[in-house]
């Protein structure tokens, strides 16, 4: 049994091809997981129970369960209920979106919460609104400390992603196990697809890292 | 100018401020000592609500605090506050630190905020500190920084809590330079201190709190050295 470079040689532009929609996916659940994802953290902060417990209820149901049980929630559950045709494209982008805007929400609640309350109490008594002060003063605080752990999840993003893969989409996952299926050589298929997902995950963490170090010295503490 | 009425504050159970009153005029400079925990800070958190009273009144300028209909961020505005661990925004350049609010709050367009920091800022001794980082200036310079952003609102009533507490002993004096010139300006004053040179010279009332009351309050010279409590005589000699 030998490693059969030439299937993996003949297979490597489809598989490629799934990488897009890795890439896609992860790209677009992550800039809009970030945004909710700060919504929902500002909800989760509030001290006015009608943001806060529906918020508190969001974030503990979505990170106490499966991924894969939220996509198949979306995809099978909803259109059973509601009675409509679901669309897979549109469900596994929400899935992953709602998803990340959770942990996102977390890890931005942390970064505020991390910001001296000395700060918060300087903008009050300087006749801020507190929409003002989270603005000014605590948010470009917060923003910068939650650069690495945002960088964390967005890889962790980028392998759950993955998982759209067992509602049809074209993904570099899905596209390894066609290869799989068509060549006979699932250890080929899935250790190529393992190897880009590897090349991925290097390449955004450099870039990551580099952003983050070119933010380390344009902030001033 | 202000005037608070019967204050009380409670955290919990734990009762803070026992009731407390306090008249302050127009341009007058008050500073009150007392014991660690004995509820200055609270007291004067409450003067702009950092901290909600228990029960009482507070009136600025007339304007009962407790009063649904006032807006708190239109007295803030107009009550300037130093607190001792500066709280500067570090993310903001010391001519941004003051320019900030008049911009945001006050509307003032960007120009002419950035100009008047840098009057008060130069004001303040540290006309050649605009641009640099609150990480890049000493103790001192960050709390002279602090009194100009507490400036640029144009209070009516500053309230300094403890600003030279943090401070290295060396740098001490030009912060309390700095609040002798406001004070001869005219400006009406709170001060938390126990910087006791400059209450000697500039306060027109001494008070000392302890246990959530002001236990005893007078001018300066005979505060200092002729206290009638038992209490004030047991806590200036430890401090003096
Ligand atoms: N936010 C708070 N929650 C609970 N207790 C507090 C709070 N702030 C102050 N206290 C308590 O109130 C008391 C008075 O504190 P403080 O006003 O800071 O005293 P001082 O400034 O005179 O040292 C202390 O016992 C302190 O622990
Ligand atoms: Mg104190």
């Amino acid at each position: 049994m030998v490693f059969d470079l030439e299937v993996v040689a003949r297979y490597l532009p489809f598989l490629l091809q799934g990488v897009g929609i890795t890439v896609e996916f992860t790209l677009i659940a992550f800039s809009a997981g970030s945004i909710l994802g700060l919504l929902l953290a500002l909800a989760r902060i509030s001290k006015n129970p009608i943001f806060h417990y529906p918020a508190v209820a969001y974030i503990d149901f979505v990170r106490g369960t499966p991924l894969l049980a939220q996509i198949y929630l979306i995809h099978f559950g909803l259109p059973q209920i509601f009675g409509y045709t679901p669309v897979g494209y549109i469900d596994a982008l929400l899935a992953l979106t709602l998803n990340s805007t959770a942990y996102i929400a977390e890890i931005m609640r942390a970064g505020i919460e991390s910001i001296d309350r000395g700060q918060m109490e300087a903008a009050r008594s300087l006749g801020m609104t507190y929409v003002q002060s989270m603005r000014y003063v605590i948010l470009p605080q917060a923003l910068r400390r939650v650069v690495p752990p945002m960088g964390n999840e967005f890889i962790a993003l980028l392998k759950e992603s993955s998982l759209v893969s067992v509602i049809g989409m074209e993904d570099l996952m899905m596209r390894s196990r066609m290869m799989a299926g068509r060549s006979f050589r699932p250890f080929e298929a899935y250790f190529t697809a393992a190897l880009i997902y590897l090349a991925l995950t290097l390449t955004f963490s450099r870039i990551l890292g580099w952003g983050e170090r070119r933010l380390g010295k344009s902030a001033q503490g | 100018m202000l005037k608070v009425k019967d204050l009380h504050k409670k955290f919990g159970d734990l009762h803070v401020l026992k009731g407390v009153s306090l008249e302050v005029s127009k341009g007058e400079v008050v500073v009150i000592i007392g014991p660690s925990g004995s509820g200055k800070s609270t007291f004067l958190r409450c003067i702009n609500h950092l901290e909600k009273p228990t029960s009482g009144h507070i009136f600025i300028d007339g304007v009962d605090l407790e009063d649904p209909a006032t807006n708190i961020n239109v007295i803030r505005e107009r009550v300037g506050m130093v607190f001792q661990q500066f709280n500067l925004f570090p993310h903001l350049t010391a001519l941004e630190n003051v320019s900030l609010a008049p911009e945001k709050v006050l509307k003032v367009p960007r120009a002419q905020a950035r100009e008047r920091a840098k009057a008060l800022l130069s004001k303040v001794g540290l006309s050649d500190k605009c641009d640099s980082y609150p990480d890049q200036l000493s103790g001192g310079q960050k709390q002279r920084v602090a009194i100009a952003r507490a400036l640029a609102m144009q209070p009516k009533l500053m309230l300094f809590d403890e600003p030279t507490s943090a401070l290295d002993p060396e740098m001490i004096g030009e912060v309390l330079a700095v609040m002798r010139k406001l004070a001869e300006e005219g400006m009406t004053m709170v001060v938390v201190s126990h910087e006791m040179g400059f209450a000697r010279e500039v306060a027109d009332r001494v008070l000392l709190m302890a246990d959530g009351v002001f236990v005893e309050e007078g001018p300066p010279r005979e505060f200092f050295t002729n206290p009638k409590h038992e209490r004030t005589k047991a806590f200036l000699s430890k401090i003096l």
